[in-house]
């Protein structure tokens, strides 16, 4: 089976990205191929690099407070593109009832400070499986 | 009663975890530390009095009884006006001095009407800052001349340090009766906080610009605030926070040395800022390891004459990145002996986190809380009734010399890579923080470090917690504002201006004066900074994990 292959962006004006660094070498480690954008990705950038690469899912880490503006931006640029499918999720400050307000608009999962890295790797693993068995 | 009888179940049972006696920098304690262990310590040499050469024990002879520590919160939020609200709240509370943060878009050295700002003006706890005209707002009716100003600021700090002196002059305020900090630590962006325009080389001169100009007309202000809090907080360990904010604050003196001024002229004036995390006694070791090594490093050295110059001043602040978001009351403890371990250690200033800060911006109920806590360990808890009440511990002794060992170790593989800044561009510093940041995560998913409420002593369900909403309107009234001041500015003065920072940029002049002027004349900062940027280039860093 093909390995996984993720795309882990940062968008946003900030440089905290001890969080997404530490979730990248996890996903690596756990035979994951990442793709990690670095700092300061628009929505566009983040779309443009996921169609290059073939991704199977998208990793958006935002500690801004910006994730109202920038998840409803990043759906609409995959659906634009014909890749309503592809698996979003995130990780960062998000309060809660933004994370259910997310989530009703496809993003997948929500990872908030103090998560365990195995979590996010079972959770893409259960995740993608499940769209394989779809798919076949 | 049955004492004497230990009940098992109440046990901690730390022997069978193999991190408990390590401590974060990951230096194996030993069972008991005695007069051994000090064996090679010269007390008079190496620790002296309180106040006196090397000044590992507290810069000052009498401490906090002679004077206490600034308490220093954060006075910033969204808009000018509540952000002027805020700041005055706090003195009122009691503060002595404030923090100024800026938001997002602000650091980014973008003005809030550009398009890459969208839903950022105003956020992450700080103020959006594009004119003269918000400063004038922040520091409406606060006494200049009296209160500190620190402004978190770092790329923008020489935007920043115009619009505050352009104010001041308004109000007849000269330069010169300013106090205050920037941060102004672009070194340790490059290694750990990521906010930065230009290539690190450019970015020093405008640094040393900056320190230049504030020797010149801002003797009681801090030009620079080297920061290891920064690094820390991207992952570093005690020992890399230490060792890389000393070895950047060496550079910033050779550096401002090769401008042509005298030691004595701007080492009185450069401060620091550091982190306190959870091991209680690696933080105040690294406070009289830092004190010492600089105070001989710059009397020895640079050969610093004037005392002042020798003198290690510390800013702190409790661990944000120790905060968990599960069981937020838990943080208030945290923060409580981080408090008080930065006391011991000896702080100039202090800032204490709010509990809820894993989630969001405080709230007014845990800033609050997070004010008194200082409060409480000043009036209560007795700590400050004598200089330095730690010092000769056998252990604490032991564990300063331990980090001074590391920290030269450090210090030489720098040098080997070529200094700081070829370091930087060679991502040595990335790396080793990247490194120590996966550590701690594998530590604390494996258990091997056991933080309450988090990996251990967990509780279902998340308890909700009172969280300050962000004004949702803010952005686009914001954007309006800026827009009608540019329009009724003079437009052939801008266009001016920006020719001459071109000039300044391409030439080897000084920048200070020429920004001051421009900020008079209703420059923005992202008009500032883009003009220099045409210049300088744009600086894109190579991401290492």
């Amino acid at each position: 089976m093909r390995k996984i292959r993720i795309l882990l962006a940062k968008p946003g004006l900030d440089g905290h990205d001890r969080g997404i660094k530490v979730v990248a070498r996890a996903l690596r480690d756990a035979g994951m191929e990442v793709i990690y954008s670095g700092l300061h990705q628009t929505p566009e950038q983040i779309v443009s690099t996921a169609l290059q690469e073939g991704v199977d899912g998208i990793g958006l880490s935002i500690l801004s407070g910006a994730h109202n503006a920038i998840f409803p931006k990043l759906m609409a640029f995959l659906k634009e593109k014909g890749l309503s499918d592809l698996l979003v999720f995130g990780g960062g400050t998000i309060p809660s009832k933004d994370r259910e307000r997310l989530k009703a608009m496809g993003v997948g999962e929500i990872f908030t400070p103090g998560t365990d890295t195995q979590d996010v790797v079972n959770y893409l693993r259960g995740e993608l499986e499940k769209k394989q068995d779809s798919k076949s | 009663m049955a004492f004497g009888k230990r009940s098992k179940r109440q046990d901690l049972d730390l022997q069978s975890n193999p991190m408990a006696f390590k401590n974060l920098s990951g230096f194996v304690i030993d069972p008991v530390y005695t007069s051994e262990n000090i064996a090679q310590l010269d007390a008079e040499r190496d620790l002296g009095r309180p106040g006196e050469f090397p000044f590992t024990r507290g810069i000052h002879q009498t401490m906090y009884r002679g004077r206490s520590w600034t308490i220093r919160q954060l006075g910033s939020l969204g808009s000018s006006e509540e952000a002027n609200i805020r700041i005055r709240k706090l003195l009122d509370m009691g503060a002595t001095g404030v923090s100024i943060c800026l938001d997002m878009p602000t650091i980014m050295g973008r003005d809030s009407d550009d398009p890459l700002c969208e839903g950022e003006v105003g956020s992450s706890g700080g103020v959006a800052i594009d004119s003269i005209t918000d400063v004038r707002q922040i520091l409406d009716g606060i006494d200049l001349d009296r209160i500190s100003i620190n402004w978190v600021s770092n790329a923008q700090s020489s935007v920043i340090l115009a619009f505050f002196v352009a104010v001041a002059e308004e109000r007849g305020i000269s330069a010169d009766k300013l106090t205050g900090t920037l941060q102004n630590d672009i070194l340790k962006e490059y290694q750990a906080q990521k906010s930065f325009y230009f290539p690190p080389r450019p970015s020093m001169r405008l640094t040393v610009d900056i320190i230049k100009y504030c020797c010149r007309n801002m003797p009681r202000f801090n030009p620079i605030s080297i920061s290891g809090y920064h690094i820390a907080s991207a992952g570093g360990n005690p020992i890399q926070e230490l060792a890389f904010t000393l070895a950047n604050g060496f550079t910033y003196v050779e550096e401002t040395l090769k401008a042509g001024i005298d030691v004595d002229q701007f080492a009185p004036r450069l401060s620091f800022f550091f982190k306190v995390h959870n091991d209680f006694f690696e933080n105040i070791a690294k406070y009289r390891a830092a004190r010492r090594i600089w105070a001989r490093t710059i009397k020895e050295q640079f050969k610093a004459k004037d005392e002042r110059s020798w003198l290690f001043r510390v800013h702190t602040q409790t661990s944000g990145s120790s905060l968990t978001a599960q069981q937020p009351e838990n943080n208030i403890i945290r923060t409580t002996l981080q408090a008080l371990s930065a006391v011991l250690a000896g702080t100039q200033s202090l800032h204490t986190n709010a509990f809820d800060e894993a989630h969001s911006i405080p709230s007014p109920r845990s800033e609050r809380l997070a004010l008194r806590t200082q409060q409480i360990i000043a009036h209560e808890s007795g700590v400050i009734n004598t200089a330095d009440p730690l010092g000769g511990s056998y252990y604490l002794e032991s564990l300063t010399n331990k980090m001074e060992e590391e920290v030269y170790q450090y210090f030489e593989k720098i040098e080997n890579l070529g200094g700081v800044l070829a370091g930087i561009e060679k991502g040595f510093f990335q790396r080793e923080i990247a490194d120590s940041a996966y550590r701690y995560q594998k530590d604390i998913e494996n258990k091997r470090r056991i933080i309450v409420g988090l990996n251990e002593y967990k509780e279902d369900g998340e308890e909700p917690i009172e969280l300050r909403e962000t004004d949702p309107v803010f952005e686009g009234r914001k954007i309006a504002e800026l827009k009608a001041f540019k329009n009724q500015r003079e437009q052939k003065r801008v266009a001016a201006r920006i020719e001459q920072i071109h000039e300044v940029a391409r030439g080897d002049g000084e920048f200070m004066p020429l920004f001051i002027e421009a900020a008079k004349d209703g420059l923005t900062l992202g008009e500032i900074i883009g003009a220099m940027q045409d210049v300088f280039g744009e600086y894109r860093e190579e991401a290492i994990y």
